[in-house]
């Protein structure tokens, strides 16, 4: 592993050298990480004007399922995204990795937050009832309504200010629960298919082997 | 990602040749097609792409247009919003992937306890009868519905001519398993064949359809190609597509879903807005075209014609 991360800061750092690490990060890839996050809510937004303007057809012949299913895709692609950030210090050597990880992090909130307004509001159209009894009876949307809370903690604490309030040890114990938000996401995806199907199980992977990589990572430092 | 900004020069919908027109002049273009290519090898024939050739004289039925109480769902929505697992579990796989399959020849296995089994042709099923041209509301286990002008000869007009014996008490269906024609089936989503049954009084009744086209046509290939079912007051996985065996049974033959999952699909999946999935409410469905969801009904609003086949029977352990 070593060996790895000795080559990597070999190639990075001279990449890097022109501007200093931080000017690079701040001038160039946050803009770039911002843009791309925000990337697939333009394009639906893009996909719904169309909709109700010229081409009805633009999100499909349900257009209710396909945006919620959008959204739901997206939340539970960047919350893998950034439970890959560490992984990939680990892989690469890379430690600025993890100043990505707060801000993908909240795109991921973002994305469940308009996930579940989608779900209230279009799907459900505020019947209240009915949204109720989903939760406390449909496992899959109970599932789900679990990871949202557990998100929703780590959104809200995700600040400075909340880590010295916290202090780092609770603070660290709250975020872990990342985790768990990415098991019951998978969860949540896997049960709300029919049959046995393929995405699912490529996400439920793509999640273990993040687990195993952090697991490594742990084992080489003893 | 291609965006595609319309041109005040653009196409307008209303524009577009009218449905009919444009396939006429598709047919004019195919027949001509088919002839120069006979001349050049020497063989007429060749059949024409599903789901582009007009179906002639249909007779209209009670069920139809006026008295289905919705409107049609649009012809692109039936063609273009389909669960057909043969090819693909996206809703817009079947549409993608079932464009080369090649419906016709067909032919039809018949067996079990009935006095005519062998093997049946697509023209010895279909020919002798008169199409019908029947409107159904048709709901998803899923929790959507559409309404589809199917075409068809009811299934008790072909299951006479097959003549079943007295102990036959079950009808089961198999569709095509072949992963070469079918891709979807190239992973186990399902265990292939798909496969369907019904009660035999269920078969027998009058609205249960062996269908062939819809709006006017044959089936197009991701509509279930070249004959499916269509039993409207059932979710729509017993309308089993693209069939090719038909056995008459004693024994309640084993369904695809059943199998699957148990728990959540069982053999009679009659429409039931008091039965819910084990993972979803069926007390509304979304109409495809519509926005809000409005109340699903008793076995789909046909309980007048089929109610009285489950008169005792208690619908929420026989789900």
């Amino acid at each position: 592993m070593s060996g790895t991360q000795g080559w990597t800061a070999a190639i990075v750092t001279p990449i890097l050298s022109p501007m200093s690490s931080n000017t690079l990060i701040r001038r160039v890839l946050k803009p770039v990480v911002w843009g791309l996050s925000l990337a697939p809510a333009l394009w639906l937004a893009w996909l719904a004007w169309q909709a109700v303007t010229v081409n009805p057809d633009a999100l499909g012949a349900n257009p209710v399922e396909y945006l919620n299913r959008y959204l739901g895709d997206w939340a539970l692609r960047f919350l893998l995204v950034a439970l890959a950030i560490t992984p990939l210090r680990i892989l690469t050597g890379w430690t600025q990795f993890t100043r990505f990880r707060r801000l993908i992090g909240l795109f991921a909130f973002f994305y469940v937050v308009l996930h579940l307004a989608s779900y209230i509001g279009i799907d459900q159209f505020f019947d209240w009832l009915a949204i109720w009894k989903d939760i406390v009876k449909r496992t899959y949307i109970t599932v789900g309504m679990a990871a949202f809370v557990l998100l929703t903690a780590l959104a809200a604490t995700s600040t400075k200010g909340m880590i010295k309030r916290l202090g780092g040890k609770r603070w660290n114990w709250l975020h872990k629960t990342v985790y768990a938000a990415g098991i019951l996401g998978c969860i949540h995806f896997f049960m709300m298919r029919k049959g046995l199907q393929l995405e699912p199980i490529i996400y439920g992977g793509i999640l273990l082997s993040l687990f195993a990589v952090r697991l490594l990572g742990k084992l080489r430092r003893g | 990602m291609l965006i595609r900004i319309p041109k005040a020069s653009d196409v307008k919908p209303s524009e577009i040749t009218p449905k009919s027109l444009f396939d006429e002049r598709r047919k004019f273009l195919k027949t001509a097609a088919v002839a120069g290519a006979g001349l050049a090898i020497g063989s007429i024939g060749g059949s024409a792409e599903a789901g582009t050739v007009k179906l002639p004289d249909l007779t209209k039925t009670k069920w139809n247009a006026e008295t289905v109480g919705k409107e049609l769902t649009s012809y692109r929505s039936v063609t273009s919003y389909n669960n057909f697992y043969e090819f693909g579990t996206g809703k817009t796989d079947p549409i993608t992937y079932a464009k080369d399959f090649e419906p016709k020849p067909w032919a039809i296995k018949v067996d079990g306890l009935c006095e005519n089994p062998g093997t049946y042709s697509y023209e010895d099923l279909v020919n002798p009868h008169k199409l019908e041209e029947r409107v159904y509301r048709f709901r998803c286990v899923e929790a959507w519905s559409m309404v589809v002008p199917w075409v068809g000869i009811p299934l008790s007009d072909i299951i006479k001519r097959l003549a079943p014996t007295g102990d036959a008490r079950y009808v089961a269906f198999e569709t095509l398993n072949d992963p070469d024609r079918m891709p979807g089936q190239k992973r186990r989503v399902l265990k292939w064949p798909y496969r369907e049954g019904l009660r035999m009084d269920e078969a027998m009744n009058p609205l249960t359809l062996f269908t062939v086209g819809l709006y006017g046509e044959e089936l197009p290939n991701q509509n279930g190609a070249p004959i499916r079912l269509v039993v409207p007051w059932k979710y729509g996985f017993k309308s089993i597509k693209s069939i090719v065996r038909i056995s008459f049974t004693a024994q309640q033959p084993p369904t695809s879903w059943n199998m699957s999952a148990p728990r959540e699909y069982g053999f009679y999946s009659n429409v039931n807005p008091e039965v819910n999935h084990p993972r979803w409410s069926q007390a509304k469905e979304r109409n495809i075209g519509e926005f809000l969801k409005k109340p699903t009904l008793m076995l789909n609003g046909y309980d007048e014609e089929v109610a009285s086949m489950y008169a005792g029977m208690d619908m929420k352990k026989n789900y």
